[in-house]
């Protein structure tokens, strides 16, 4: 039986300093404090990230390279934990935001809203010390942006996280989910004026399904931030490492609509699902994954055909008709407990009709699917204003379609559909998910912040004012959440009384 | 030349195949005509907030490379 499909995304956003100089990393940790001085009644107070599990280096086939590779952590940047969950922090030059671990697609998204609520709060906050402050700075202003790349040749990632039991062999892994990594972008693509494939003329793609598909040149590795890998091999399960693997999935865009977040979520959870159970098989195989990313991406159309191993070729949209019709299946045979039946159901009524939609008429389908909402904008405004492809105004309709900025923001004005409320998403930025240790984390971050030294993933550190300083493992993933932990909190008045409990 | 795979929607999907009623065209095109009037406001409100020197806007987004 697949174990529950934890999981959680993790967005590094574009970020830009208007009317003043721009050095991205001081403008994300001035974001990131401005926004954890708004949230606390003393900035201090705020509890640092625990660095002591972090192991990025290792490698699920089964090698380590933390000795020989610098470590992509940069510890002494800002970094906060959330009482949603979330850790908040500077990563290579962006601002990021790690969402708790969740246990369904539907919460997935709810993360992800609440993280650009909290990116906009943290922008009003930094423009408002911005505003008031002196020198060169004065007057300047930030905008952050969700997308993947900035039509040069940078990119950075929105990456999602699976668990998955340990005994699921990582090669059967990484070739079977390939096939839904490089196909899924029909439905989950967050759309692209122009291509950054290195060497190619920018506008000889006037407009491509996904943001970073231009930006994967192997198919299985363990680097993030060149020679991307379609299967990344990052092998650190935040977790017990004797049963559980988290698949670090860097192949998505950021999406702007709900639904696309969610399919994208819920698909892949699904298919990991079947692949843990080993009923997918090898029928979809690709025979050249990486040049079939591009294509795939590269073909609004959505006519171009693949090479599948065993010879026969096919579209994206018949790779992901026989992933779809594997699922329905495997539905009935098997259940979809992993990801929940009743969102099992929901999901599988939700990728039928997004495939039909974009069989059929991908117009249809613009509430849903953000490269098709996209591109009815840029093809609309250019054949209004006349403008051949590459010009700079297609360009920045591009861009604006990702503006964090409500006012300034395009695919609010798209019409796409949500599924989460204003108030759920408000909810979200200060409440953590109840059905994961995400749950005690936040939970005791709230109500016990003075006490808490360092938190990360797995652990938590407290001050109950005694020494040593008490380390509370969280290796499992499942425990901490409400059922077990909330009425031990909301009966403990003092973290030493928690503790005490605990161990007792 | 290898041979196209056939496409799963013929045989996989069966429940709820839509019936196509002798009024749908006319309901298209109406729908038609209200997603491009949609289309046309939406185009009258991104000439309102688009950045207003688009050149400029494109070249200065400049990010550093991250994951």
């Amino acid at each position: 039986m697949a174990l529950p499909k934890v999981c959680g995304i993790e967005t590094e956003y574009g970020i830009i300093v208007r009317g003043g100089e721009s050095n991205p990393v001081s403008a994300s940790s001035l974001l990131i404090n401005a926004y954890v001085a708004r949230i606390t009644d003393r900035g201090e107070s705020r509890t640092g990230w625990d660095f002591n599990d972090e192991q990025p280096g290792s490698d699920a086939r089964g090698f380590s390279l933390d000795d020989v590779v610098v470590p992509e952590l940069e510890t002494s940047l800002v970094n906060a934990v959330l009482t949603n969950g979330a850790r908040y922090y500077v990563d290579h030059a962006h601002p990021e935001i790690s969402n708790p671990e969740v246990t369904t697609a539907i919460d997935a998204v709810r993360f992800d809203r609440a993280a650009e609520e909290i990116i906009r709060l943290s922008v009003e906050a930094a423009n408002l010390q911005l505003a008031q402050g002196s020198g060169s700075a004065r007057g300047s202003e930030i905008v952050v942006y969700k997308n993947n790349s900035d039509g040069k040749g940078n990119s950075y990632g929105c990456h999602e996280n699976y668990l998955l039991a340990r005994q699921t062999p990582f090669g059967r892994l990484a070739s079977q989910i390939t096939p839904h990594f490089v196909t899924r972008q029909v439905f989950c693509g967050a759309g692209k004026v122009g291509t950054e494939v290195t060497g190619a003329d920018n506008d000889s793609v006037p407009f491509q399904l996904s943001q970073r598909a231009d930006f994967f040149e192997e198919e299985i590795g363990l680097e993030t931030t060149l020679k991307r890998p379609i299967v990344n091999t990052r092998d650190e399960p935040h977790a017990d490492a004797q049963k559980y693997r988290r698949l670090h999935v860097i192949v998505g865009d950021a999406n702007m609509s709900e639904v696309a977040t969610y399919l994208k979520v819920g698909t892949t959870q699904i298919v990991l699902s079947m692949i843990e159970d080993d009923v997918l098989g090898d029928e979809w195989l690709l025979a050249h994954p990486v040049p079939a990313i591009r294509q795939v991406s590269h073909d609004p159309l959505l006519a171009a055909t693949i090479m599948l191993a065993d010879g026969r070729r096919a579209t994206a949209l018949e790779v992901q008709w026989g992933l779809f019709e594997m699922a329905k299946k495997y539905e009935q045979h098997h259940g979809l407990a992993s990801v929940g039946e009743e969102a099992g159901r929901d999901l599988l009524a939700r990728w039928e009709r997004v495939l039909t939609g974009l069989e059929s008429d991908p117009g249809s389908v613009a509430s849903w699917v953000d490269w098709v909402a996209k591109r009815r904008l840029v093809d609309g405004y250019a054949e209004r204003h006349s403008i051949s492809p590459g010009d700079a105004r297609l360009k920045a309709i591009d861009l604006q379609y990702h503006d964090l900025r409500p006012d300034r923001c395009l695919a609010r004005r798209a019409g796409l559909e949500t599924l989460i409320s204003p108030g759920d998403v408000a909810a979200a930025t200060r409440e953590p998910p109840t059905t994961t240790r995400a749950y005690f984390r936040g939970r005791c971050l709230a109500k016990y912040p003075e006490a808490i030294v360092a938190a990360n993933w797995d652990s938590m550190v407290f001050d109950a004012g005694r020494e040593p300083l008490s380390r509370v493992p969280m290796m499992e993933p499942l425990r901490g959440t409400a059922e077990h932990v909330a009425r031990l909190i909301d009966e403990s008045a003092t973290a030493a009384e928690l503790l005490a409990r605990l161990g007792s | 030349m290898a041979e196209r795979t056939q496409k799963p929607k013929s045989t996989g999907r069966t429940d709820d195949t839509v019936e196509v009623d002798t009024d749908a065209a006319p309901a298209a095109t109406e729908a038609g005509e209200k997603l491009k009037a949609e289309l046309d406001d939406l185009l009258d409100e991104i000439d309102g907030v688009l950045e207003t020197n688009a050149e400029d806007f494109v070249k200065s987004y400049v990010q550093k490379g991250g994951q």
